[in-house]
Parts: structure tokens; sequence; C-alpha cells
């Protein structure tokens, strides 16, 4: 049996990277992500973990040496969080395609301009189409579980992609939870050392990220794509897995109070847990409002999704960045696209809301849910909007 | 046996198109990228070999009369060869589809 111990989730993030015994750290410090690196550097140096701790000059080279790391079978772990993901974005594409299981926490920053070093999820919708399995944590609990068993997941024969675990930069990082940590034996038992089967090995040369020429590039592009989709399935697996060993079960679409539900929510991260005491309050007060949730980013869990909104009439999407001069809020777009096909699909309206750093209260819940019906019928070309701005 | 490389289904490749076979980079047709082809007028060339020195594929190498070539299963057609040339034997032809 573990214990539960209240800390920093930063830190939390960082013992959980321990516990899985990591090899390999490069890293580079940025806010909001800057507690889980220096706790990792500080656990290398003090001797508590036989890990490389590679303090590279930026986050290109961090992702960089994570590559050549994880080519040579070590198990490898970084973090970053906004401009710094932004600085890693090439590298990001050569993980993935280079099938390498690289576990990276991400605390989701605003970009600049103007500078702002507060939460949104800007950073992690403009790294969508990397090809990374993408995992959206709502609290410290789920950061550190995540962390561990995205290892598993990541290197799973099946799978051999690289993982970001997402935790909303301060809201998550920089609070200090209830966390309950396992014994390092139940961990080690959950994600022992594993073989990557083609390593960089002199006794057996193999070369990675060649050139390929016309005639193999697509070919080698759907391989990536059917790898991807195919690890739905198995991310489930570990994931049931992870709930038989530790007790606590995770899905690609977490449903809350959504029983008969006229509207719903749908909320990424964090903010999620604020939406509940929303939805607590509404359905006190008689009104058919539930909550979903949506932990799986990549692969995007359609099925589930389409499963979870069924007879619906209203679905509300809250964003937390935003796809200038485009479909307003990127996982509104995803999440209307997936049920344009659907018989009887809701009302799909979308808010872009908490920007750097700005709270989305229980009553702004309360008003989105007012307001949402509004804008439904307007007809709009598209029906979302900036809520809370200052006009 | 082998497949041609044309081929190849996206079933046939290692994970992450990982290449397991050393020098295996030798099997890069990078001469369907030519729209022209060097040929030669042997009787002006004095084998000083400046032609290989400069072909960027390194590519050219001397047949059995011991003249400087081009093997066109590498060779790109930039031109450069025909260029450097001191005694103009190579001339670039365009290649007909
Ligand atoms: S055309 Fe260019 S690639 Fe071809 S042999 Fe001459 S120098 Fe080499
Ligand atoms: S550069 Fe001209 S002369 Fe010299 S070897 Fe090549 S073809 Fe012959």
């Amino acid at each position: 049996m573990g214990k539960r111990v209240g800390i920093e989730v930063s830190l939390a993030i960082a013992e959980a990277a321990k516990m899985a015994d990591v090899d390999v750290i490069a890293a580079y410090p940025i806010t909001p992500q800057t507690h889980i690196v220096e706790h990792m550097a500080e656990i290398v140096a003090n001797g508590d973990l036989d890990a490389e701790y590679i303090p590279v000059e930026s986050e290109h080279s961090a992702m960089s040496a994570c590559l050549g790391s994880s080519a040579t079978g070590a198990r490898t772990f970084t973090a970053t969080a906004g401009q710094g993901l932004e600085l890693m974005h090439e590298v990001l594409y050569v993980a993935s395609a280079m099938r390498l299981p690289i576990v990276m926490a991400v605390a989701n920053r605003a970009l600049s301009s103007p500078l702002n070093v507060w939460g949104d999820q800007s950073d992690l919708m403009a790294v969508r189409d990397v090809g990374w399995i993408q995992i959206i944590c709502e609290n410290g609990q789920e950061a550190f579980d995540h962390t561990i068993c995205s290892f598993r997941i990541a290197e799973d024969n099946r799978v051999l992609l690289p993982v970001m675990v997402h935790c909303d930069g301060f809201y998550l990082t920089h609070v200090v939870e209830p966390i309950e940590f396992p014994t390092q034996e139940e961990v080690t038992n959950f994600i022992p050392k594993f073989k990557y089967p083609l390593p960089l090995d002199t006794s057996k040369p193999v070369s990675m990220g060649c050139f390929a020429p016309t005639f193999i590039y697509t070919e080698a592009k759907k391989a990536q794509e059917v790898n991807i989709l195919n690890s739905k399935k198995i991310i489930q697996e570990h994931w049931d897995a992870f709930g038989k060993a530790f007790g606590r079960y995770y899905h690609p679409v977490e449903s809350y109070r959504t029983e008969g539900a006229k509207t719903l929510l749908l909320t990424l991260g964090s903010f999620g847990e604020t939406a509940m005491t929303a939805v607590d309050k509404m359905r006190d007060e008689g009104k058919s409002v539930g909550l979903l949730k949506l932990r799986l980013w990549r692969p995007f869990p359609y099925q589930e999704l389409r499963k979870a909104v069924g007879n619906a009439e209203n679905l509300i999407v809250v964003d937390r960045a935003l796809s200038f001069g485009g479909c307003g809020g990127p996982a509104y777009s995803e999440v209307r696209s997936a049920l344009y096909s659907e018989k009887n699909h809701p009302k799909v309206v979308g808010f872009v809301a908490g920007l750097g750093g700005r709270d989305i209260t229980v009553t702004e819940f309360e008003n989105m849910v007012k307001r949402a019906p509004q804008i439904a019928n307007t007809g709009a070309e598209n029906e979302y909007e900036m809520f809370g701005v200052r006009e | 046996m082998k497949k041609l490389e044309n081929e190849l289904t996206w079933k046939d490749l290692e994970i992450g198109c990982i290449v397991t076979e050393p020098g295996s980079t030798r099997e890069y047709r990078t001469g369907d990228w030519r729209s022209q082809r060097p040929t030669y007028d042997f009787k002006k060339c004095i084998k000083c070999g400046l032609c290989s020195i400069y072909c960027p594929e390194g590519c050219i190498g001397q047949n059995a009369e011991g003249y400087f070539q081009s093997n066109l299963f590498w060779c790109k057609g930039c031109g450069i060869c025909s260029k450097e040339c001191p005694t103009k034997v190579i001339s670039m032809v365009n290649e007909e589809a």
C-alpha cells in the first residue's frame, strides 16, 4: 500500500518520473514547467535516481537529445510549456514518426505576444498534428497517474509512440494537492524496464530518420496513421490495467451527471472540476445539464464521444485556445465535425474562454448554459463566441 | 524475393521506417530526379578526372578504357561535370519522356 501525500503537483510529476525509473531527462526550464525539471534535477543530483540529466541550451535541443536517448532504448522523460513547446515543434514530428516512446509533461500556457506566462491551452492546440498521443489531465492525481501509465502505453510494442501528458499551467502545476503515491514495487511491476525492438546498437546497426523519396513517403505516413489509430484500444487496455492495479479508472471521454441531460458542457483539463460544481448547482435547481470531459485528445475518441453525447440537444464546448480567422476553438471544431454525420446530433456551440490565465467561475459556466441557445439559434456561419471579453 | 521499390506497401515498412541493412543508401535511385543526362565525346578527354572530383553525387567512375563516365543510376543531371570539364567532353542532353 502506498500513502497519501500533500505535494505540489509539479513535484509529484517529477516524483512519478523518478518512480518510473527514467534513464535520461533532457530539459530546459520555462514557466510554468520550471518546478518539474528543477525537482527532477534535484532528484538526480542527490543520487536518488540513477539517471542522466542533460541541461540543454533550448527546448529544440531538449527534444533532440530525447530523440537520441530514446533511440538507444533508454527510458526518456522531459517537460516543457508554451513557447518551449513551440520551439520543439519540428522535432516533435520526428519523435512520433521515428516511433520513439518519449514521455513529456506539458504545463499548458498561453503563447506570446503579448507575453503571458499564465495558463491556457494555446500551446496544446498548436501541437495537435504532430503525431503524439495526447492525454489531458484534470487534477494532480491524474497528472501523477498519467505520467506513470504513459510509459506503459508508449513502450508497448504495438504502440511505440511518444506521449504528451498535458496539465494546465498554474491551475495544476502550482497547487498543492493530496496525491496517492503507490509503492515503488507497485510501480516497478506496472512498468517493468522495456526493450526497444530496433535500438541504435553498434553490434546490430540500424539507421533511423532516413531520407524517404516520393515513392515511399506516402506509405510511411499511412503506416504512422494506422499505428496511432490502433493505439486507442491499447491505451484503454493499459488504463484498465492501471485501474486494476491502483483503483483509479480512466476513459477517453469522462461523463459527469449526463443521465438524460438536455444540455452538456464539454471541457478539457482542470476547468472540468469547476464545471462539475456548476453542474451540481444547476442539477440542484432542476436544470437538465451534464458534463463531458475530454481526456484523450489524440488519437481522437470519435465513437466514445458520440456515445457520451447520446441524445443531448445542446452541446457547449469550452476551449482555452483560439484558431484565428478559422473555426474558433479547435476542440469545438473537432467535436462538431465528429458529430456532423450523426442523425440527431445536438446543436454545438463553442465558447473560447479562460485565455492567458483568466478564470472561468461557476457562475460563468451557468451563464454559458443560458447563453448557448441564443447563439445556437442565430444560424451564424461559426456558432462560437469569445466568452467574457469586454466589449 | 525482395520487392521492387514501387511494390512496397505501408505494411512492408519497419517501425518508424528504420533501415536495418547497413550501406543500403547505395540502392537509392537518385537517377530519376534527372531531366538532363551527360553525353561524352571521349576523343577530347585527357582523363584528368576533374569531372569525378566536382560531381556532387560521387557517381563518376572510370570505364574499361579508363574514361571517366557517369553512372546513370545515381546521376541527378546537375551538369556540373559538363561545366567543369576543361576540354568540353561532356554535353548535357534532355531526357526524353
Ligand atoms: S550531371 Fe551532375 S550528377 Fe550527373 S555525373 Fe555530372 S556532375 Fe555528376
Ligand atoms: S573532366 Fe573532362 S577531360 Fe577530365 S576526365 Fe572528365 S571528361 Fe575527361
